[in-house]
């Protein structure tokens, strides 16, 4: 027996209230490739912040982020990922000036993340983010990921994120969505 | 300034009786989709995962990682005919599903999945090479089916 759901049976079961998470702002790369992107003047009025994207590369990176365009060497992460083939983890030591938050492997295949940078707006930690990225190329190169990352600097609120390709360019369709999540 | 509030719930089902598949077909308007699977498998362990759009060919492919308890690992499929995403029993389990940007014509369509189940945790990426933007999904176990309790919910995301 097989189960057709249409349209719209709200039973309860909601893991977050309509009311509590908001899009903010979109960025979609256009005809000309672009080597960065940026989220600015984002407001603190949430409580957490949520980046989901998919991107398309002129080729095979590992894409990076910033706060607040800081290049001082601040960020630290952890890295836990599997190609298909095989389960590995790393870091990035600390002090570095840019931060990884996916691995795009192939200019052919998309690759997805969402990033949830918790207390944001805190004026009193370090920011920390953790994210779900991966990329699949149909039994090519892949990686399924699980990335973390730390911002150690003077506890500023963040008000702008930074993406970049990292030698390469986001190119046409990639998409990258910013949303704020709201705390009682 | 914040475009609105979104993060919408869509349909959620409980289920009856137990279920060899799932089928959401009603879901325009979003950016991003999000299927959150709380439930059980009937008779023993199995993998399921998704279709999209009827689509029965040999168009999808998954990379896994994840842990048993002793060891973590990773595994992939290539050129299948359903996305693997998840690995559930009878002991209840969970599933997260994001399909990103799942409306777009132009490029191919990727999941993330996260998964408790089947004495496993894992996350995954699938891939659907289809440039078609995904009108259906019909979720189903490999071998057994979905059991009686076990629940369903779609939100849609939508971006400014």
């Amino acid at each position: 027996m097989s189960l057709i759901l249409g349209i719209l049976a709200q039973s309860g079961g909601a893991a977050v209230a309509a009311s509590s998470y908001e899009s903010i702002s979109t960025v979609t790369v256009g005809g000309t490739a672009v080597s960065s992107i940026s989220f600015t003047s984002i407001p603190a009025t949430f409580t957490h912040l949520q980046i989901r994207g998919l991107i398309n590369t002129s080729g095979a990176t590992n894409p990076t982020y910033q706060f607040n365009s800081d290049t001082g060497s601040n960020y630290a992460g952890h890295h836990l990922w599997g190609t298909g083939t095989g389960a590995f983890a790393n870091a990035q030591t600390p002090s570095t000036s840019t931060i990884y938050f996916n691995h795009n492997p192939s200019a052919s295949f998309p690759s997805a993340f969402v990033m949830d940078i918790l207390d944001y707006a805190s004026t009193t930690k370090n920011k920390t983010t953790r994210i779900l990225a991966g990329s699949d190329t149909n039994g090519g190169t892949a990686e399924i990921a699980l990335w973390s990352g730390l911002w150690m600097i003077s506890f500023a609120a963040i008000s702008s994120v930074q993406l970049y390709g990292n030698g390469v360019n986001f190119t046409q369709y990639s998409s990258f969505a910013l949303y704020g999540i709201k705390g009682a | 300034m914040a475009a609105g509030s979104t993060y919408t719930p869509i349909a959620t089902t409980t289920l009856g009786s137990n279920q060899s598949s799932v089928t959401f077909n009603s879901f325009s308007g979003y950016t991003d989709l999000v299927l959150i699977f709380n439930g059980t498998i009937t008779t023993g362990d199995d993998s399921w995962g998704v279709q999209f759009n009827s689509d029965t060919g040999s168009n999808y492919s998954s990379t896994a990682l994840y842990g048993d308890g002793s060891s973590a690992g990773s595994n992939r499929t290539s050129s299948s005919t359903k996305a693997s995403t998840s690995y559930s029993g009878t002991a209840n389990s969970t599933t997260i599903i994001n399909f990103q940007n799942y409306a777009n014509s132009t490029t191919y369509k990727t999941a993330l999945v996260r998964n408790n189940g089947g004495g496993f945790v894992s996350a995954r990426v699938v891939l659907w090479r289809s440039t078609s933007a995904i009108t259906s999904i019909v979720a189903s176990p490999n071998t057994y089916q979905f059991a009686t309790g076990s629940t369903f919910t779609l939100y849609g995301i939508a971006a400014a």
